[in-house]
């Protein structure tokens, strides 16, 4: 099952990239949003799959009794679920402020930071 | 030793810098006196070195340590001998003047706090170079000197040639800085030690390494930058743009005397050879020779002494190369009446200027009515310039002339170079002091009027010491000569400086041939400057050409550069990046042979349900790819998102699928508010070569990961630490979710700046929704924005 | 989204969740849950009550600025970790401490303080998002 997990990240990833490398915003967005669960799921299937069994130590006992699911990754990922929707909140609004502000979603016409036609510096002291 | 030397000798070279730090306050505090109060300190200066001038003759040398980094055998090492003393005394009893005539000559100026701190910091500078023994120390305040004379010449910041003339001074001095640094690693590695001190014991040791023409073209790059050596002389006429205070100081002893100074200190240990003397006496003969007629031809003042501070350099240079006890004495003596005389000519055409609103010698005349005292302070310096009798210049001459007279080649040419030079720098003295002084009065800008007290007490003493140094004839040369002239040479020289006059000798018709020629010259001087100009118009073009157009290459080439890299297109940017995302993946896995570590495995075993949802994963992800509305789009990206959760939950995360479902929930809520108002084209609008290139390179980012993840899961997994956070998070930490454990107790403080990180995106989400508001809504508004 | 019938769920459902959310919350230590998860269920509550009700009333029955909320969070989870100083041990050593009453015993300790912090920061952060984006229904943002 690991195996097809990986094809599966490997999808995610895929798919993120190819969406961030269109000139849209939007797709941009979505690519961020499809890169992080890919990223996600790749540190998650790194930590070994464990079907079921969460790492919760039952009632009484000092130690889980059989194997349990790993809980260093789960404790990474989850953390970085909310950090990941916070940022992703950022983005969403500041393409939100940009596109307002410009007028345009194509970052290739987004020059305001670096206009095509930059004059040469100027050749004095 | 006694002890507190140490201190006392690092001080008077650290000393100025802290000055430098107080100046604009005490100066703000003191005015209009703050020119004379902060000249205590190079006072202060002047009076420790003079107190070693015993302890220096007694001994040869006086040697001071602080410890700097101990572990790397770095020391602050100061070194004190006759030439550092030499160089040292001049600098800090002609910068004491200089900063009180400052204080007058920008009396009212807004900066001249800053001025004065620029001053001290400079003057720190040079006595440091000076006095350094380690060469990493003397490479630290060669290149503080050329900081500070960057801000000194650009001081007047909103002229153009004023910016210019300090980023020239300060690349060519760099460019020199540069290759001094090499040069002084190359010597540590020949003579395995930091110290000079160390370094002139080893004699014919460094002459004969392998390495030894390395060095030397090192330190001589660096000396003939410094000291504006031809072709590199370009840039100290246009450092001409400081004030007047500024010339004075950089140009008669500082500045451009720390190349001088280099050479005259590894004279001990790269002098002495053939190729020495040839390259310092042909670049100073050119120098010399070059910086004299160009000092004819202008009509500025300040420019005319700009070039004679050339000529002289070359001078020094020259003697430096011929290396004979005579040309060393002469180059110590000349050294001390120019460093008096230029710097004395350089007030006075300061005060001229400040007085009478100009400095054109053509347009000058009859001064001497108005400024008495001015003009007695330029007769004595020019008296000396001239050379002749009773000044330090005088002496300077006929030891000069003595150590170029001689059999070989060298030395007729450079005799003859020197007569030549002589007589073209008397000229230019005797048009200074008598071309604005004498004749008929003219009309100047201002009206002019005697300089205050504090622009005359530097020019006139100095002129003065130029006479009474060679009254004490004696004690000049035992004091002064013999201590510097024995360091540069490293062994002991005898003055022979007297006031005899011996008309058998040669030396005495050289010197009369020099006043006979500078007589004839003066007479024609009009014709010599036209002929000049027109000698110069009829070449066109200079090395200052050549600097402009480097540097205007340079400023085209990182335009070039910048356009090349920052071509402000997104999505090639992010190509580059996943390209080297995925070779950084691919290539150590093919490198490592990370392939033969995947296990072949059989088919996978997954139950019906986890099929399922993996299907549905990856049927959200197709679902985003071919979204052609918004609505679409968002309900795919909830899928793919919902289908994540899933697999968290089927594999022994809930508190991970949790987390995952609400996240999307908002997801959703958010995308749906943001995303009605943002466009959603039906197709991506990308042409079809870059459909290829992001399809392929997506594939191949994808496959990469895949690929080293199915490598990572092959491989045994270290789950020291998992098990170590299983074993005891309830017997330690009292708590059964051991996620939840690790996030609160374990790994804390990462998960504190984890929510900070939250926070802050929250901030700044809601200051970017802000602004926008403020944009729209009039500032009469009375919207209640919490 | 502004139906009566929304508008008069909405406030039992919020409710509900903000408690749901506190337990969540409060069982972390032992059982799935903790302060990420009941921040993010009490941040939806406070969207929900945004869309059904506006974003005044929300903010008004937030009482205080969501920014203010989430920076008391990260200022309680820090202090949370300060206090072991009084022991003399590292940052963020964690204390226990049973607090007997009657039949009960409470413990209470640092690290539930810790993630009483980040159940706020979550709280405050995502429903200034929220509310934010919120606020520029009809008018733009």
């Amino acid at each position: 099952m690991d195996l097809v997990l990986a094809v599966v990240v490997g999808l995610f990833i895929a798919l993120g990239v190819y969406l961030l490398l269109s000139r849209a915003l939007i797709r941009m967005l979505m690519g961020m949003l499809v890169l992080g669960n890919g990223v996600n799921l790749l540190i998650f299937t790194a930590g070994r799959l464990t079907r079921e069994v969460a790492p919760i130590v039952p009632p009484g006992l000092e130690q889980a009794p059989g194997a349990i699911a790993n809980p260093l990754p789960q404790a990474l990922i989850l953390t970085a679920i909310v950090i990941g929707f916070a940022m992703f909140s950022f983005l969403l609004v500041l393409a939100y402020r940009a596109y307002q502000t410009l007028d345009c979603d194509d970052t290739d016409e987004m020059r305001l930071a670096e206009p095509a036609d930059a004059p040469n510096p100027p050749l004095s002291y | 030793m006694e002890p507190g030397l140490d201190a006392s000798i690092a001080l008077v070279a650290i000393g100025p810098f802290m000055a430098a730090l107080l100046a604009p306050l005490v100066q703000r505090l003191t005015r209009p006196f703050g020119g004379w109060v902060l000249a205590l300190v190079p006072a202060a200066a002047f009076l420790v070195l003079l107190s070693l001038v015993e302890p220096v003759l007694a001994n040869g040398f006086v040697a001071a340590r602080l410890a700097w980094a101990p572990s790397y055998g770095l020391d602050l090492s100061f070194f004190v001998d006759g030439l550092s003393l030499t160089f040292a005394l001049t600098i800090s009893g002609i910068g004491t003047l200089i900063v009180i005539y400052s204080g007058a000559y920008l009396k009212g100026h807004t900066h001249l706090g800053r001025f004065l701190a620029f001053l001290l910091a400079f003057m720190g500078s040079m006595l440091g170079l000076v006095l350094a023994d380690s060469m990493l120390v003397l490479f630290i305040f060669w290149e503080l000197t050329a900081v500070a004379s960057f801000l000194l010449i650009g001081f007047d910041h909103t002229r153009q040639a004023a910016r210019r003339g300090a980023i020239q001074a300060l690349v060519i001095t760099n460019i020199g800085g540069m290759a001094l640094l090499v040069g002084v690693v190359v010597l540590r590695q020949i003579g395995g030690a930091w110290e000079l001190s160390a370094l002139r014991e080893l004699g014919d040791g460094v002459r004969g390494h392998g390495l030894y023409g390395l060095a030397l073209a090192c330190i001589l790059l660096a000396s003939f930058t410094k000291s504006a050596q031809m072709p590199f002389h370009f840039w100290l006429p246009n450092a001409m743009e400081a004030p007047t205070p500024v010339s004075a100081f950089l140009h008669s002893a500082t500045m451009v005397q720390a190349g001088v100074y280099l050479l005259a200190r590894m004279t001990p240990v790269l002098g002495g050879t053939d190729i020495w003397s040839t390259i310092l006496v042909c670049f100073g003969s050119a120098t010399l020779l070059w910086g004299a007629l160009a000092a004819l031809r202008q009509t500025d003042l300040k420019q005319m002494l700009a070039q004679t501070t050339i000529a002289s350099l070359g001078l020094l240079v020259l003697l430096i190369g011929l290396g004979s006890e005579a040309a060393i004495a002469g180059m110590v003596v000349y050294f001390v009446a120019h460093a008096l005389y230029k710097a004395g000519l350089f007030m006075v055409v300061g005060a001229l200027d400040h007085e009478t609103g100009t400095r054109d010698i053509t347009a000058l005349g009859g001064m001497a009515d108005h400024m008495p005292v001015t003009f007695i302070a330029a007769a004595l310096a020019s008296l000396a310039m001239i050379g002749l009798p009773p000044t330090l210049g005088f002496f300077a001459k006929e030891e000069m002339l003595l150590g170029a007279f001689g059999p070989q080649w060298l030395q007729g040419l450079a005799l003859v170079v020197l007569i030549v030079g002589n007589a073209l720098l008397a000229v230019v003295a005797a048009l200074i002091a008598i071309k604005p002084f004498l004749g008929a009065t003219s009309q100047t800008p201002k009206s002019p009027h005697e300089a205050p007290i504090a622009m005359l007490i530097g020019p006139v003493l100095l002129g003065a010491a130029g006479i009474v140094g060679a009254l004490v004839l004696d004690w000049f040369g035992h004091t002064v000569l013999e201590p510097t002239a024995s360091a540069i040479l490293a062994s002991p020289v005898e003055s022979h400086l007297a006031w005899s006059i011996n008309f058998a000798s040669p030396i005495l018709w050289l010197s009369v041939l020099v006043w006979a020629l500078a007589l004839a010259m003066y007479g024609q001087a009009d014709r010599i400057r036209t002929l000049l100009n027109r000698a110069h118009r009829a070449v066109g073009w200079t090395a200052d050409h050549v600097f402009d157009a480097a540097m205007f290459g340079l400023i085209r080439f990182s335009a070039w550069i910048t356009r090349l890299l920052h071509h402000g297109r997104l999505e090639l940017y992010l190509v580059v990046v996943f390209a080297m995302f995925a070779l950084a993946l691919l290539v150590p896995m093919v490198a490592m042979n990370g392939f033969a570590a995947i296990v072949q495995q059989g088919w996978p075993e997954l139950r019906v349900h986890e099929w399922g949802v993996l299907l549905l994963a990856v049927g959200g992800l197709g679902a985003v790819l071919l979204a052609r509305s918004r609505l679409v789009a968002i309900l795919s990206l909830g899928v793919q998102g919902a289908a994540v959760a899933l697999v968290f939950l089927l594999f022994g995360a809930p508190d991970l699928a949790f987390t995952q479902f609400m996240v999307e929930i908002l997801s959703v809520i958010i995308l749906t508010l943001v995303m009605t108002r943002l466009r959603l084209d039906e197709r991506d609008p990308r042409p079809l070569e870059d459909w290829v290139r992001d399809g392929l390179l997506a594939l191949v980012c994808g496959g990469a990961v895949s690929l080293v993840l199915i490598a990572v899961l092959s491989g045994t997994l270290d789950t020291s630490l998992s098990d170590f956070f299983a074993a005891t998070s309830v017997p330690i930490a009292h708590g059964a979710n051991i996620v939840n454990v690790i996030l609160v107790d374990y790994r804390g403080f990462d998960t504190l700046g984890e929510i900070s990180v939250v926070m802050a995106a929250g901030m700044a989400v809601v200051a970017l929704l802000r602004t926008r508001r403020r944009k729209n809504v009039p500032v009469t508004s009375g919207e209640g924005e919490p | 989204m502004n139906t009566v019938i929304f508008r008069t769920i909405a406030p039992l459902i919020v409710g509900t969740m903000l408690v749901f959310s506190v337990y969540i919350c409060l069982r972390g230590h032992n059982e799935p849950g903790g302060g990420f998860i009941g921040g993010l269920i009490a941040a939806s509550a406070i969207a929900v009550l945004g869309m059904s009700s506006g974003r005044d009333a929300a903010r008004r029955a937030l009482r205080f600025d969501p920014i203010a909320i989430a920076a008391a969070g990260v200022l309680l989870a820090a202090s949370s970790g300060l206090l072991s100083l009084f022991t003399g041990s590292a940052f963020m050593t964690s204390i226990w401490l049973y607090l007997e009453l009657g039949e009960t015993t409470v413990p209470l300790s640092t690290p539930m303080f810790f993630d009483i912090g980040v159940y706020l920061v979550v709280l405050g952060a995502i429903s200034a998002i929220g509310l934010g984006l919120e606020t520029d229904d009809g008018e733009g943002l």
